[in-house]
This record gives C-alpha cells, structure tokens and sequence, in this order.
C-alpha cells in the first residue's frame, strides 16, 4: 500500500504520522501543498499542526490550498483520506466531511490522553477494533468541539458515521467525558461514503508501547486488511 | 471600490470567546455589558467599476472563504 502525507506551512505532524504509516509498510511521500499533482496513492493523509498558523479559521487557509483539488480529486475517486486533527479541521473547511471544530468550550488547548469508544468498528478506518471497544489515543488541540446543526446529528448517527466518541474508560458518553464540549461526545467521523475520515486525537503518537501506548494502531491495521 | 464585511457567528452557535470577554469586562466593573459576541471585521479594495458587480463578488468570496456559512453569517456594506 502507498500513501502521501500533505505538508502545509505549519504542519507539525507529518514526519510523526510518516513514521507511523511506514511502522505499517505502507510506502509514504511527503507532498508539499504547492504541488499540483498527487502520486498515485491508496491513501492520502492530512497531517496534524498549525497549517498556515491557524489564520481566519483552522484548516481555512490549506483547503484552500493548490494541492486540494488532486486530494478532493483522489477522495471523491474513492481512495482514502485521513486528516488528523488540523488535517480533520481542513477536512470540514473543504465541505469533503460535514460540521465544523470550534474552539474548545473551556477555552483551553487540551493535550492528554483521552478514553474513546469505537462506535462503528465496521469502517475501512475501523474494523481491526472490536464493536464498542474502549481506546485510550492522545488529544493534542484548542479546536475540537464539533459542531453541527440537529438535522447533521440525526444525519450522521442514521448513516452509522460516528466512529469515534469521547467516553470514559468504560464506554460511558456523558458530559464528564466530553473534553472539549463536541456535539455528541464527536471525536472522530467518516464522509457518508466510508473512503474519508476527520478524526482530532491522533492515532500515530499512539503506535509504540516505548511511548505511552499502542491503540492507535487499529486504524493503520484497518485500512491495511 | 471599497467594501467592509462584517463575519458573524450564528445566533445558535456557543462564543466561548465572546463570553470569556463578557466576564473580563465585568470584572473591571461593567456590569451592565451582557450577551458579548465575538466576530471578524474586514475591509477589501476590489478593481471593478460596477458596484453591484462589486457586491456580488465579495459576496462570493464571503461565501468561498471569508465565512463558513455552518456557523457564521456576513454582512457586506460598500464604504468607498
């Protein structure tokens, strides 16, 4: 398997999840956002970071960006997509997933690890978890709080593309588990589809026991089988 | 042509920031402030003759990347 990691001015992720991939044999290139034409890739991933420092919204500025039209391209071909936190935010701003991240309802930057329920172990990005499975991944964010109108709620709760929840450790969505005040406890969704995911805690500082953990590891496996 | 857009944040949308802002000002005593809402001002210069031309441009460039219409509202106004 083959994939290209997108780097933005501000990325600060993208060697991390470069590692990672590469733990998985999958064959990584970096893309700078200037390019205009994407290898020819399975998967395509939107790294983690402070593209373009966060101005006007997060993610605004790269969706914007002249390598955005080869990744809309690849994703609305099929192929996969991943963004990881600023990658997630960039993935909203480009309408290829719906809702918006917003500013953390306690107007702090969050960095630890947090308990996640796998709600749908039945995506691309998934099924190596088992159904409601605990994970304990690493949020690293100021923009996570998801937002969508009730009707996206509905929308994305019927067509099964929750596939992350911010939980406690034994799988309890409630408001003490929420870190950051996301609609539905949200941490993690697929496009209607199944081919792209926009999830904000990240799977790749979460591969090596050495580091903390190795839970992450289930999404690199998933898209592996 | 001058133009002011003013990018405001849905009635139905929690401002964290807004409201952070709100309790600073009451603590330096303003107590009679309320309901702070935070938004984006801009001021953009745009080479077109027509103003209704003009309007509509910003408009879309309102739509494509000065707002993102899930959780904000714009207004434009002409100023020049």
């Amino acid at each position: 398997m083959k994939a290209s990691v997108i780097v933005f001015p501000g990325s600060n992720c993208d060697r991390d999840i470069k590692v990672a991939l590469e733990k998985f044999q999958i064959q990584t290139t970096m893309v700078w956002h200037q390019e205009s034409t994407l290898p020819k890739v399975d998967l395509v991933v939107l790294p983690g970071g402070f593209s373009y420092g966060d101005y006007l919204r997060c993610g605004s500025m790269a969706s914007k960006s002249k390598i955005m039209k080869e990744v809309i391209k690849h994703a609305n071909d099929g192929g996969y997509l991943i963004g990881i936190c600023n990658g997630f935010q960039i993935l909203t701003e480009t309408q290829l997933l719906p809702g918006v991240l917003l500013r953390n309802k306690n107007l702090k930057f969050i960095c630890r690890y947090v308990d996640l329920l796998v709600k749908n172990n039945k995506s691309a990005f998934t099924k190596k978890y088992k159904s409601n499975e605990v994970i304990k991944i690493p949020i690293a964010h100021n923009e996570g709080n998801y937002y969508g109108d009730k009707k996206l709620l509905d929308e994305l709760n019927s067509n099964d593309q929750i596939v992350f929840q911010y939980s406690d450790s034994k799988g309890n969505i409630n408001d003490e588990s929420n870190p950051n005040g996301a609609a539905l406890n949200i941490a993690g969704i697929v496009n209607k589809k199944g081919n792209v995911l926009g999830m904000m805690p990240h799977p790749e500082r979460c591969i090596e026991s050495l580091l903390g953990g190795t839970d992450g590891s289930g999404v690199f496996q998933s898209i592996l089988q | 042509m001058k133009f002011e857009v003013f990018v405001t944040l849905k009635n139905e949308v929690l401002d964290p920031q807004g409201k952070a802002v709100e309790n600073a000002l009451k603590n330096i005593g303003f107590d009679q402030i309320h309901s702070v809402r935070q938004g984006k001002y801009f001021t953009l210069d745009i080479d077109e003759k027509d103003e209704s031309k003009a309007k509509a441009s910003i408009e879309k460039s309102c739509e494509k990347l000065l707002a993102n219409l899930t959780i904000e509202n714009f207004k434009v106004k002409k100023i020049g």
